[in-house]
């Protein structure tokens, strides 16, 4: 089974393969994050203690996800490499810092955007801020990482091994609402008892998220195809 | 078979050293268990043995009927509770809008002892996770 995807690791074959479901992922994204906003921010109600902020929450949650799934790719994608030694792999978790790294920082600024009003104050340091901000420096630490080992293979380990070290922050940002008592309020989707948020409200968010999700891929997508490109005209000029 | 061996060999590395940084990380995060909580509740602050006033945060419910505002409007005066333990709490400046009876909040300031009040210099109110609209809201304030 798994000697039928080998053909898939060829980089050449991977690019154009990837070429229609990129455009297939812009092309749905833009309408479900334009549907996602408009209902969110136009036709969904009010909370009944935040008032009109709550439609913070759109932008909000919708790129804090995304930030964590895109974690999660590259841990799997890290170990995938680690242990097949595929260049595929790692070729493309480096490319996902760059992407995620936004989408860490539009997590940061709408949250406190919304703390101000809310809390009443634009940052405090409690459990879930502070390993969200962690969560940007090690997205950091690994640009930095690609970055100062271009086009070597010791990068291609560090950036691996630095990212399975990263990868324990994750279920950290995910539980600190409920391992310790915090000002961030406890998960209101995926939990245990089913999400305590009113339905008018998580549709939007549902839209928003997928729109927001499928973006990301595009995004990633289209600057694995450029690495690969590189690649190609790094391995052509070192010919002759 | 030798090359599954050593994918095999590869993986319980990893796994390895997975599991080796995830316990070191438990430790830590134990062993500063009492640093990393953002508040004490009531209950915790009078379990405090240290008598220097200390910067820090406590949390709770305002207590119901509690808020009293001074004559000129800018200081308050009300109570956290944790429904065992209430702590008096004094506070002049601003508060968020969210405050009212029955909500999370979470003052920042310095416990008198003797005095047993709780002097705050800023004062955050607590969001929950139920997002629901304000007709549904009064609907199940009804219904109560």
């Amino acid at each position: 089974m798994l000697r039928k995807l080998h053909k898939y690791a060829n980089p050449n074959k991977f690019s154009l393969i990837i070429m229609p479901i990129k455009n297939v992922c812009l092309y749905t994204a833009l309408p479900l994050i334009a549907i996602g906003l408009i209902i969110g921010l136009f036709f969904s109600p009010p909370d009944y203690q935040q008032g009109e902020t709550v439609r913070i929450m759109y932008i909000h949650v919708s790129s804090a996800w995304i930030s964590l799934f895109a974690y999660v790719l590259i841990f799997f994608l890290s170990v995938f490499y680690l242990i097949w030694k595929f260049p595929l792999f790692v070729l493309m978790a480096k490319e996902i810092p760059f992407v995620a790294i936004i989408f860490t920082l539009i997590t940061l600024i709408t949250g406190s955007l919304w703390g101000k009003p809310t809390w009443g104050t634009y940052w405090v340091w409690d459990a879930r801020l502070t390993s969200f901000l962690i969560l940007l420096f090690i997205y950091l630490g690994l640009i930095f990482i690609d970055k100062a080992f271009k086009y070597n293979v010791n990068g291609d380990l560090s950036f691996s091994y630095l990212s399975i070290i990263g990868a324990i922050n994750i279920p950290i940002i995910k539980f600190s609402v409920d391992w310790w008592n915090t000002l961030h309020q406890p998960a209101s989707v995926i939990r245990a008892s089913g999400p305590s948020i009113n339905i008018e409200m998580l549709i939007p968010l549902m839209i928003m998220s997928t729109g927001v999700l499928l973006l990301f891929f595009y995004l990633i997508f289209t600057n694995i195809q450029s690495a690969i490109a590189e690649k190609k005209i790094l391995f052509l000029s070192s010919k002759d | 078979m030798v090359l599954k061996n050593k994918k095999l060999k590869r993986f319980s590395f990893l796994l390895a050293a997975f599991l080796s940084i995830a316990l070191a990380t438990f430790f830590v995060l134990k062993a500063l268990d009492e640093k990393i909580v953002f508040f004490y509740t009531p209950s915790k602050l009078f379990e405090k043995e240290e008598d220097k006033m200390q910067y820090i945060r406590v949390g709770g419910l305002v207590k119901e009927k509690s808020i009293n505002f001074s004559d000129d409007g800018l200081k308050v005066n009300f109570m956290i509770t944790d429904n065992k333990n209430t702590v008096n709490v004094m506070f002049e400046g601003i508060l968020p809008d969210l405050f009212r009876e029955n909500q999370g909040v979470v003052a920042e300031g310095r416990f008198n002892k003797e005095k047993k009040i709780f002097m705050a210099e800023k004062v955050l109110a607590k969001h929950d996770e139920n997002y629901m609209p304000p007709e549904i809201h009064k609907a199940l304030e009804e219904e109560k």
